[in-house]
């Protein structure tokens, strides 16, 4: 009996010597890993507690940290939420962190790369880590002047970049909201607000629309176009195109038409320029079955077309489908079908052909500034791609004038302002919505910025009015003329 | 039966000493936990150390007078044990504002002061052999009352609760211990029947099988808990016990593969037929799985408890300073990571170490103790609590599918207080039983006894 009794002690041992083993791994083998687990909301926890770094525009801050008595030591304060709440997303205790305040988070608690020392430093002495501040790339003032002066009550997004460096001089989106309202510490006061703000029409505070809506380009897609034709060879500046009113799609009984109230129908045969002017549709047919399919797809690829974007935070990846048939192809080349693209893709296409076919990689950091004000990155302008050669890049943007000289652009015309832009208009099915859309830059002969706004999910007429005409206003600001 | 005579010394003064190392220990935590205190040291703090000391040294005192050669160290192990769950729950109260800590002192009073009166009362554990028959009637009343419409409650999912005048208690805990007697009772009885009867097939002396009956009926009573209350860890728990029992009475391999053939067929049944044993298994599996995170009755609570014990580490957040309360059922079931957080792995393991020292002696007393009866009772008893600890502990860790038992002295709960320490009591028993001398009266009782069992 006994002897069993010593087994049994034996198999109790096993037991414990198990469980000790277990927690061992648990408690250190795997301990990081699960502390790195994104379910994890401890290290959240402990960031509340920590002195996160600000996000500065021109030096102040537009997201920091401010002490409190409350349940964590620190408060995370938005100043002027509404103008950059899709750029610094929200720091929740209840939904997480988004946009700047997730792509940045390394940095904004103190663990980036260059900060290692520092930690270690921290460790020793025993003091609290602290995290850097972000300078970002925006212009305050500028992205004030375009808050303002966009309407409320739509969806629109404008975006102002630098075409030499890629910086994002200002990205402005409506709707916008209070970040302060989710940063809050009570859960249930959080969620409330956020079920709030996610019955607003048209915002998701998720989403940043100028990156994240997907939208059909319309008319703007026909500079790609156009570069395609123009690299092809089969077509120079002096070729006369069919202009038909209307034509059948190939292999189909739809038509395709010019917009009827339009100039469009004054020629019957027509060279790029006017046909760039006045947006005529008709001869893209013709263009789209010639240089074919994989030439635009080739196109739309170079100028970022299915790439998700990092600016730091990560765009959608623009549309253009592959393997079209001839009717498909003809609707894709004027912007509509399932073609889809960003507002920042279309700038990115005006950023390429204003800086002779190089597109600079679209950023928003001008550097990161450690707690003690050493500067511990300031990125490089980076090459994104080289969309098209200069001539191409050149002969565009010499097209891109024609809707500003009594075109579909000519309420964008500043004087003493040389300007190129496309503008475009996509039908959204039979909704009797349009998204309605301007991209281009300026001046045409040194560009220096590129500027896009698109109005989604709008009616024509409004639409018309939201686009060249605030092109004129944030290119008046822009150049403070 | 060989038996170790060591020279009859009451070493009542080593569990002396011993006890007040652990009521530095429980003392200490209570301060530390105290402190985490916003306001400044919890007022708690005095009163949980106070009563705690008074209760240990009133139960060394009874040990003094009615089981003078008990083992030393059960005593002051178990002291440690319930003062640190006390200080835990304690600094969870903190936090959440509840006041479970005033709850599980006062438990903590009534079982001990149970304890005590079961050490008083019984003096000799081989009283209970008579009464072997009538512990198996209040095993099957106690197991049968949370079943009561009216009496019995549901909570979580398991139909193991009774509620009486405002108080909610678990009988199957207490059934635990009365099964146990009746285990030992009947197996010292009939194991020579069960030895010698059999066929040998092999290596293995397979039973006869009418012998096999207490088995089969231990075995479906561990499936009818799984099926009326819906327990899994209790039903584990009972075959266990009744497993390490019967090898002990038996020390035949024989019984242990049988039973792990029928935990086998049991354990693919249920699995198979029963949602919440299927969604148990399901939320060990895919524990990472959102959607089994965010599933009713899923994996949230382990993958919380997992993620407090990787934020303790190796050496804990220290008391008040992680955030345990992030763990569902943080103060009972799942109160090894709200240790593991704060304390860390040194910690959590040395709790860990003072179960095995506890279970170890109880297994000597059953060693030392000369009746089977007694050996039987204390190796089961022992081993219960060694299960018990493998069962939770290794829940929250993952390494077996996680069921709903407490942890031993440590976590929240009265019934598994008062049942714990009543088994405390009879460890004690049984080891002063081992221990004391044989004075000729007792060896002529022992005779006695022997008679009664073979008449």
């Amino acid at each position: 009996m006994n002897q069993a009794i010593r087994n049994v002690w034996i198999a109790v041992i096993v037991f414990f010597v198990a469980i000790m083993g277990s927690l061992s791994y648990i408690q250190f083998f795997a301990a990081d890993e699960l502390n790195a687990n994104p379910l994890n909301k401890r290290q959240l926890f402990r960031d509340f507690d920590l002195a996160r770094g600000a996000i500065l525009v021109d030096g102040n801050p537009i997201a920091e940290s401010v002490q409190t008595d409350g349940q964590f030591e620190y408060q995370r304060i938005y100043n002027n939420p509404e103008l950059y709440s899709h750029l610094t997303g929200f720091y929740s205790l209840a939904h997480g962190s988004t946009h700047l305040e997730s792509y940045l988070n390394d940095w904004l608690t103190g663990r980036g790369d260059s900060q290692f020392f520092n930690r270690m430093m921290n460790i020793v002495s025993g003091a609290n880590n602290e995290g850097s501040s972000v300078e970002l790339t925006i212009d305050g003032e500028l992205q004030r002047e375009i808050y303002n002066l966009l309407p409320d009550g739509v969806q629109i997004s404008a975006i102002v970049t630098d075409v030499k460096t890629g910086d994002i001089k200002a990205m402005v989106s409506k709707p916008s909201y209070d970040t302060n309202e989710l940063a809050v510490h009570s859960t249930s006061e959080a969620t409330a607000n956020m079920d709030a703000l996610l019955e607003r029409a048209g915002l998701s505070p998720y989403v940043n629309p100028a990156i994240g809506h997907l939208s059909a380009p319309g008319s703007t897609f026909k500079i790609l176009d156009v570069v395609a034709a123009l690299e092809s060879g089969e077509y120079d500046l002096e070729t006369e195109i069919d202009n038909p009113q209307s034509v059948t799609l190939p292999g189909t009984s739809t038509p395709l038409t010019n917009f009827d109230q339009g100039i469009c129908t004054q020629q019957e045969k027509a060279k790029l320029s006017f046909i760039i002017a006045q947006s005529c549709n008709t001869p893209f047919v013709e263009i789209s079955q010639k240089v074919g399919a994989e030439a635009l797809e080739d196109v739309a690829a170079r100028f970022g077309f299915g790439e998700r974007v990092e600016i730091p935070q990560r765009s959608a990846a623009s549309v253009f489908p592959s393997d079209l048939d001839p009717a498909a192809l003809a609707q894709s080349s004027i912007g509509e079908r399932d073609v889809k693209a960003t507002a920042l893709q279309m700038n990115m296409v005006a950023m390429g052909i204003a800086n002779d076919g190089v597109i600079m990689k679209p950023n928003l950091v001008e550097e990161i500034i450690a707690p003690d004000l050493k500067v511990l990155e300031r990125p490089e302008p980076e090459e994104f791609s080289t969309a098209t050669s200069k001539e191409v890049a050149d002969q565009v943007a010499e097209l891109m004038r024609e809707p500003l000289k009594g075109g579909t652009a000519a309420a964008a015309q500043v004087p003493g302002l040389e300007i190129a832009a496309k503008t475009g208009t996509a039908t959204l099915g039979d909704t009797g919505l349009v998204n309605s859309w301007i991209t281009g830059f300026a001046p045409v002969d040194d560009p220096q910025y590129a500027v896009t706004i698109v109005a989604e999910k709008i009616d024509y007429e409004t639409g018309h009015t939201l686009t060249s005409p605030n092109m004129k206003k944030i290119l008046e600001a822009v150049f403070n003329k | 039966m060989n038996e170790l005579r060591t020279a009859p010394v009451s070493r009542r003064n080593t569990e002396l000493w011993l006890l007040i190392l652990a009521m530095v220990v429980a003392v200490g935590a209570g301060y530390l936990a105290g402190l985490s205190n916003p306001e400044g040291l919890s007022p708690e703090f005095a009163k949980q150390g106070a009563v705690l000391c008074a209760l240990a040294l009133g139960m060394h005192i009874v040990l003094r007078i009615w089981a003078k050669y008990a083992d030393p160290i059960i005593l002051p192990c178990v002291v440690a044990l319930n003062g640190i769950g006390v200080a835990m729950i304690h600094r969870l109260d903190i936090t959440t504002g509840d006041t479970a800590a005033t709850r599980q002192l006062l438990w903590t009073g009534v079982a001990m002061a149970a304890a005590m009166a079961v050490i008083w009362a019984i003096r000799d554990h081989r009283m209970l052999r008579r009464a072997t028959y009538i512990f198996l009637m209040i095993s099957g009343v106690l197991m049968v009352l949370p079943l009561i419409p009216g009496l019995g409650v549901e909570i979580n999912g398991a139909r193991i609760w009774v509620r009486l005048a405002g108080m909610s208690f678990q009988p199957g805990e207490l059934a635990k211990i009365t099964l146990s007697i009746f285990f030992a009772g009947y197996l010292s009885s009939n194991r020579d029947l069960i030895l010698l009867a059999g066929r040998k097939i092999g290596p293995l002396q397979l039973p006869r099988v009418r012998d096999m009956a207490p088995m089969i009926l231990a075995w479906g009573l561990s499936i009818g808990i799984l099926i009326l209350q819906r327990d899994l860890g209790s039903a584990i728990l009972f075959f266990g016990l009744f497993m390490a029992m019967i090898y002990v009475a038996t020390a035949r391999i024989s019984w242990i593969v049988i039973g792990l053939g029928l935990v086998a067929v049991g354990g693919l049944l249920a699995a198979q037929f029963m949602g919440h044993v299927e969604r148990r298994i399901n939320a060990w599996i895919h524990a990472f799985d959102p959607e089994v995170i965010n599933a009713q009755y899923g994996s949230h609570q382990i993958v919380q408890g997992m993620f407090g014990l990787a934020n303790g580490g190796l050496f804990g957040t220290g008391f008040g300073n992680g955030r345990p309360d992030l763990v569902p059922y943080a103060n009972s079931d799942m109160i090894v990571t709200a240790l593991g957080e704060e304390l860390g792995l040194i910690g959590v393991i040395a709790v860990v170490l003072l179960y095995v020292l506890l279970v170890s002696r109880g297994i000597r007393a059953a060693l030392g103790t000369r009746d089977a009866f007694g050996k039987l009772l204390a190796s089961g008893l022992s081993f219960t609590i060694g299960l018990q600890c493998f069962v939770v502990i290794g829940g929250v860790t993952r390494l077996i599918p996680l069921t709903g038992l407490t942890t031993p002295f440590v976590a929240a709960g009265g019934s598994s207080l008062l049942a714990n320490w009543i088994i405390i009591a009879l460890l004690l028993l049984v080891s002063n039983n081992a221990r004391k001398p044989v004075p000729s009266a007792d060896l002529a009782n022992e005779v006695v006894l022997k008679k009664e069992a073979n008449a």
